[in-house]
């Protein structure tokens, strides 16, 4: 409480905040009172067992989930990236990045934004015509054309294999240098969250039961001592036994 | 079919083939689904001549053709024919039209689906064309018992394909919609809408099917004028020709329409060709 305090005196305000979040399915409370703040261009990454509730408190804090309780503000635009790229299978790539978007300039938004994402050729492909990680990629152009101050991301590289996730980290981390955007990042894989995020928190039992800061520099490996450390306390706060 | 197409690549770029092989393959196989039909047509033309098949049994097909450019010339079959296809146009788009209206407010809203749902779950069950006793008495045996009959057969099928194309949109779509900032109609124009479409075709083209049927069965039913007419009229006169060119015509229109809605298909989900091709 006393950290929160000083922030609320000294920094900006938070983008994202959440109090109380609550959310049952039928008489499982599935989110069990969440409190939880984002801050401008801040990294925090969300974690959690499969079936903790992550996906959602994503769905809540995107404005989803219309039958939650509890307070949420958003301060600026949100975009979502989910875990499937949910592109709509009938509308072209650049169609599909500017759903929703209106004003003179769409065009060259869009294409602004698949340049960013390495896909500038691909404006008239299909989604079908895509590999995973390029739709990926265009979902991630899609939230990223709407300059959100806060991008939710649940499990975003969770589907794709593993050398297209390391490219995809990498992306999401040029991208957040650029623009500065605030992310909060869902994923179950300890190393991804603290490749990315400078602060990370633990969903258990309905509530964020841990939460722990993540000092490692802006160039990160997984063989830093520092980061074996802090991998190794999350391992144990997610209940995985020590090898 | 990417087997094939990751062979040609190489004889293709080396332009040694003046045509990709898969090219004149297709061609030569349609030619080839084309020679039994023939055969069967020029039997049947051999068989009549040779005087096998009686007259007025079953005409040969150029006698046929010849009773058709006979009613052409004077005009007969253009009016019973526009006849028929005001019938089935205006079934089909009542039916149609009702099939849309409900199909779209059952899948699309809780209460429509409760509402509108069971009493045409039930009315599935009745062959609508046992309906035509029920029919005579309700509207008589004139034009309305016909338009009845196509409306009746094109409304179940479409209203099925509308409600089915709905429900099984991916609600994650919608979701995703929604994150992006779609408000409910802009959901319906961009998600739901081109979501339901292939379904709908699907739904519109047993629908046509079931008019024509519909309207085969109908303009047996004291008709005065349409291509069924033609064909009772002609029976009376054992003018065994002129009942086989209805027959063809029936066939035809069936043909036609057909084609014509793969064609709008083809163009309007161009989206799907892609998808097939993964
Ligand atoms: N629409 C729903 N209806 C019923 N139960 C749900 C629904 N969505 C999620 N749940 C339940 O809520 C719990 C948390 O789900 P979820 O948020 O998807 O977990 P996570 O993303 O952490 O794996 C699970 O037990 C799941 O079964
Ligand atoms: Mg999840």
């Amino acid at each position: 409480m006393a950290t929160r305090t000083s922030r609320d005196l000294t920094g900006p305000p938070p983008v994202l905040t959440a109090r109380a979040v609550r959310r049952s399915f039928g008489p499982a409370a599935v989110l069990a009172g969440v409190d939880l703040d984002v801050a401008p261009g801040e990294v925090v990454a969300l974690l959690g067992g499969s079936g903790s509730g992550k996906s959602t408190l994503l769905r809540v804090l995107a404005g989803l989930d219309r039958e939650a309780t509890g307070e949420r503000v958003v301060r600026g635009t949100a975009a979502v990236v989910f875990q499937e790229h949910r592109l709509l299978p009938w509308k072209r790539v650049a169609d599909n990045v500017a759903l929703g978007l209106s004003g003179p300039d769409v065009a060259a938004r869009v294409d602004r934004a698949l340049a960013e994402v390495g896909l500038a050729d691909r404006r008239r492909a299909w989604p079908a015509e895509l590999s995973g990680g390029q739709a990926q990629r265009v979902a991630v152009a899609r939230a990223l054309v709407r300059e959100p101050d806060l991008l939710l991301l649940d499990e975003p590289f969770g589907a794709l294999d593993a050398l297209t996730r390391l490219r995809m980290q990498g992306l999401l981390r040029r991208l957040r240098a650029e623009h500065g955007f605030a992310a909060l990042l869902v994923t179950h894989d300890v190393e991804e969250a603290l490749l990315l995020a400078d602060r990370a928190l633990v969903l258990d039992g309905g509530t964020i039961a841990e939460e722990l800061p993540v000092p490692l520099g802006p160039t990160r490996t997984p063989d830093d001592p520092a980061f074996g450390a802090l991998r190794r306390r999350l391992l144990d706060r997610l209940g995985v036994p020590a090898p | 079919m990417s087997g094939t197409v990751l062979a040609e690549a190489p004889e293709r770029a080396a332009a040694t083939a003046p045509t990709p092989p898969g090219r004149r393959a297709r061609p030569a196989r349609r030619w080839r689904r084309i020679v039994s039909p023939v055969a069967l047509v020029a039997a049947w033309e051999g068989a009549a001549r040779a005087g096998l098949l009686p007259a007025e049994k079953l005409p040969a097909p150029s006698d046929v053709l010849a009773a058709g450019a006979r009613l052409a010339r004077d005009g007969t079959l253009t009016t019973h024919l526009l006849d028929s296809l005001t019938r089935a146009a205006v079934g089909l788009l009542i039916g149609g039209g009702l099939a849309l209206v409900l199909g779209t407010v059952a899948g699309l809203l809780r209460l429509g689906d409760d509402l509108v749902d069971p009493p045409v779950q039930m009315a599935r069950m009745l062959p609508h064309l046992g309906l035509v006793p029920l029919l005579i008495i309700w509207v008589g045996i004139g034009e309305s018992l016909k338009v009845a009959l196509v409306a009746l057969g094109a409304f179940f099928p479409l209203y099925f394909n509308t409600y089915a194309g709905i429900r099984d949109i991916d609600e994650r779509l919608v979701e995703a919609a929604r994150a992006c900032g779609l408000g409910h109609l802009a959901r319906l124009r961009h998600v739901v809408g081109p979501g339901a479409l292939p379904s709908l075709f699907l739904g519109l083209r047993l629908a046509i099917g079931a008019a024509w049927l519909s309207l085969v069965v109908g303009e047996q039913v004291n008709a005065q004028t349409g291509i069924g007419f033609l064909m009772m009229e002609a029976r009376e006169f054992s003018q065994t020709d002129v009942v086989v060119l209805g027959l063809v015509v029936y066939a035809l229109l069936g043909l036609i329409s057909d084609l014509a809605l793969r064609l709008a298909e083809r163009r309007m989900l161009t989206w799907r060709r892609g998808l097939r091709a993964t």
